[in-house]
């Protein structure tokens, strides 16, 4: 298991291909991935950047114990989930995670669990940077098990 | 007793400040803590709050040398 916050721009599919080969090679039958990527648009304004602010000590503790219960939920070889934090600009990878089991249910139904509280429990938050100049935090979150 | 309040994103700027130190004579809820502390500014709707980050309800007592924080809804992912 490793979860990681990072200021840095990542490539979510190096860290997975890099991960997967250290940890896992040959043990995994199914494999679930979800990746979150800045876009340039929200509510209709464009958006030239956004900064993810969190909260130190809490946010790791919060993503600590949603991977947790994913593990007792679920039959779980391995997870690994980055979150970035800091500035950030359209196109750069926000989140990703990642659940490997020997089935795909497993995999599939962790991944969805562990996104869905992420977006629901550990503290970040946006605050986007608009075409305009303006600078607005967003309010909530989408739910995900809506179609539009 | 001492308590640490933290406040994070819209809420910090709306407060003015990222933290604020309180002595108390005995343990008060989350909300009579942020009452004493912003008697101008109503709690907006929707604030979350943590005690020593773990999530907490507005009645939750808040004791000595405990860190209390207050943000508003979240938006990671």
């Amino acid at each position: 298991m490793s979860i990681s916050l990072t200021s840095q721009t990542f490539d979510p599919w190096q860290s997975l291909a890099e991960y997967q080969a250290q940890q896992l090679a040959g043990k995994y039958g199914a494999t679930a991935v979800f990746i979150g990527t800045m876009r340039d648009f929200n509510q209709g304004d464009g958006v030239v950047g956004m900064t993810l602010e969190y909260y130190p000590g809490m946010t790791e503790k919060q993503l600590a114990s949603i991977v947790e219960q994913a593990n007792q939920q679920w039959a779980l070889l391995d997870t690994l989930l980055i979150h970035r934090i800091g500035d950030v600009v359209p196109d750069d990878s926000l989140v990703l995670v990642a659940a490997w089991s020997a089935h795909r249910g497993d995999a599939f139904d962790a991944c969805r669990f562990i996104m869905e509280a992420l977006k629901k429990q550990a503290p970040f938050w946006k605050k986007e940077r608009l075409a305009s100049g303006e600078e607005r935090w967003v309010e909530s979150n989408s739910n995900g098990y809506q179609t539009s | 007793m001492s308590i640490k309040v933290r406040y994070f994103a819209s809420l910090k700027e709306r407060v003015g400040h990222a933290d604020a130190e309180l002595l108390l004579p005995e343990p008060l809820s989350a909300s009579q803590i942020w009452q004493r502390l912003n008697p101008d500014l109503a709690m907006p709707e929707g604030v979350l709050v943590a005690v020593n980050m773990e999530y907490a309800g507005l009645d939750t007592l808040v004791n000595d040398n405990d860190e209390l924080a207050f943000f508003p809804p979240v938006t990671g992912g």
